[in-house]
């Protein structure tokens, strides 16, 4: 039940805040290069020696987000890999469907340490 | 299947019959997802994001722009039929059922539409000259 409710939870975050801000990262890239160094500095990094306040919370805001939509799109894909399987009317024995939810869960969490933890090392190392 | 259906017709509350078709449809656009979205989400880890020339270089091929615009379609035709089901679940009353349906088809279409017209933009935009100029 948990992993259904999980669907939907991330279903949605993907629907409403992963669409929109796919939807202004590709409007940031239309619209030139400032408009995109505009986007960068609000949603990831202000370059500028004084950040205001606004950006310095809207960088650890953009993170937060960016890390929730990381997960909401591991939960989903898995979860969603699961309901194919369940489609085609495998995986309902209460044991196997208990275990296969436990692994979507971990599966999902693992995922997004191991795409932030590649992130990180990534930033670090240039 | 139960034999309710023709009271429930007659009250106007029987199933609409398009309830396969929905399910197909939200099927066929996650595997389209599945495919797209894998592929965004590989591109972007190995794109350097913070340059804007790299990244419109990237959106600008062709057959990128080309997956761009069909994860952009398979994406928003598989959010309007989840997020239908979210609304049919938990907004009740008509009249704010039906506003929330016309505000998420707003949402799906237009959201659609500015998407392609973004991706379109960049690939036909004035060529962005690379090193060693072209």
């Amino acid at each position: 039940m948990t992993v259904s409710i999980l669907h939907r939870i991330s279903g949605d975050g993907l629907a409403i805040v992963g669409a929109s801000m796919f939807l202004w990262w590709l409007y940031a890239i239309a619209a030139g290069p400032e408009a995109y160094a505009a986007f960068v500095a609000i949603v990831w990094k202000d370059p500028s020696p004084e950040i205001t306040l606004v950006h310095q919370v809207t960088n650890i805001l953009g993170k937060v987000v960016l890390v929730g939509l990381t997960w909401a799109f591991f939960q989903h894909l898995f979860s969603g890999l699961r309901h194919f399987v369940l489609d085609a009317g495998a995986g309902y024995e209460l044991k196997t469907n208990k275990l296969w939810s436990a692994v979507v869960i971990a599966a999902g969490l693992f995922a997004t340490a191991a795409t932030w933890l590649f992130i990180l090392w990534g930033n670090l190392n240039g | 299947m139960g034999n309710g259906t023709h009271l429930g017709k007659v009250r106007g509350l029987g199933s609409a019959q398009h309830g396969s078709h929905h399910w197909l449809q939200q099927r066929l656009s996650a595997l389209g997802n599945l495919l797209l979205v894998g592929f965004l989400v590989a591109s972007l880890l190995r794109l350097p994001l913070g340059d804007h020339r790299e990244v419109a270089r990237w959106a600008a091929d062709p057959l990128v722009a080309f997956a761009l615009i069909m994860l952009v379609v398979s994406v928003f035709w598989h959010l309007r039929l989840g997020l239908q089901v979210l609304i049919e679940d938990y907004v009740h009353g008509e009249a704010t059922r039906l506003l929330a349906l016309v505000a998420l088809n707003f949402y799906a279409i237009g959201g659609a539409a500015f998407g392609i017209f973004t991706i379109v933009r960049i690939a036909l935009a004035p060529v962005v000259p690379g090193p060693g100029g072209m």
